[in-house]
């Protein structure tokens, strides 16, 4: 347990600066685009998809999947800017931002996972 | 100083996050992942509850803002682990709990977030009234 939480606390630290770096270059102040976090979804969900497909330990899955993965990319923030984007009777930017985020996000995952299962199997 | 904020306030998200899925495993609701969608309707409503408190707190520091903000809750959710939980469904052939998975996310981290927003405000009204 203790060996575990270290794994998952460290790719937690480390997560969470690539975001917030990446996020502090690429973002625009709303009602700009948030191509930061845009960006640390879409890679995350295609490298999560990659290790999910690949055949990692125990130790990297807990490190770089629940750990690193799962603080580099985020929801609330996602959900939070997509409120902000919009204003009432105009939502375009609101859903233009949830559906490149999640139908994008959903594709790059899958092809991440077929890659990694392809590169691992074979 | 700042990077160290969000780093340390990243690593109590990721392990309230991890306790949470071994508390709340996928394997007790017919393998749907009740555990991250908890995560993140909880954190889509902290979120918005806090961004609209700490603005109308002149004395939140701005590291407390962003440390709490995008470290912790930020780390605390996650987006990487929804999308790969919904293509596990589809190599199942789950389609349907797919599509309930995906609709819940989408508009209940929407509700969530507008709830944390309005009980903001309506906190900020009755401590003006008062």
């Amino acid at each position: 347990m203790i060996m575990n939480s270290l794994l998952v606390g460290l790719g937690g630290f480390l997560g969470a600066i690539s975001r917030y770096t990446i996020s502090q270059r690429l973002n625009k102040p709303i009602p700009g685009f948030p191509y930061g976090t845009l960006t640390v979804n879409l890679v995350g969900a295609f490298l999560l998809g990659w290790i999910a497909g690949g055949d990692l330990a125990e130790e990297g899955l807990l490190f770089f999947g629940v750990g690193f993965m799962g603080a580099f990319t985020t929801f609330s923030t996602l959900h939070l800017e997509s409120i902000q984007l919009g204003k009432p009777g105009r939502w375009g930017k609101t859903f233009l931002y949830l559906g490149l985020t999640y139908t994008g996000g959903i594709l790059i995952a899958l092809l991440g996972y077929l890659l990694g299962t392809a590169l691992f199997s074979g | 100083m700042i990077y160290w904020v969000v780093g340390i306030a990243g690593v109590v998200g990721a392990l309230l996050r991890y306790y949470i899925g071994l508390w709340v495993p996928a394997s007790i609701m017919w393998g749907f992942p009740m555990g991250t969608l908890l995560v993140n309707y909880i954190g889509c409503f902290i979120l918005s509850w806090f961004t609209i408190w700490s603005t109308t707190m002149k004395s939140c520091p701005s590291w407390i803002r962003v440390g709490i903000g995008t470290g912790l809750i930020g780390s605390f959710t996650t987006f990487s682990t929804f999308s790969v939980e919904v293509i596990k469904m589809f190599e199942e052939g789950l389609w349907l709990m797919s599509l309930v998975y995906i609709m819940l996310s989408l508009w209940g981290g929407l509700f969530l977030t507008w709830s944390g927003y309005t009980w903001a405000i309506y906190q900020q009204k009755r401590t003006v009234e008062e």
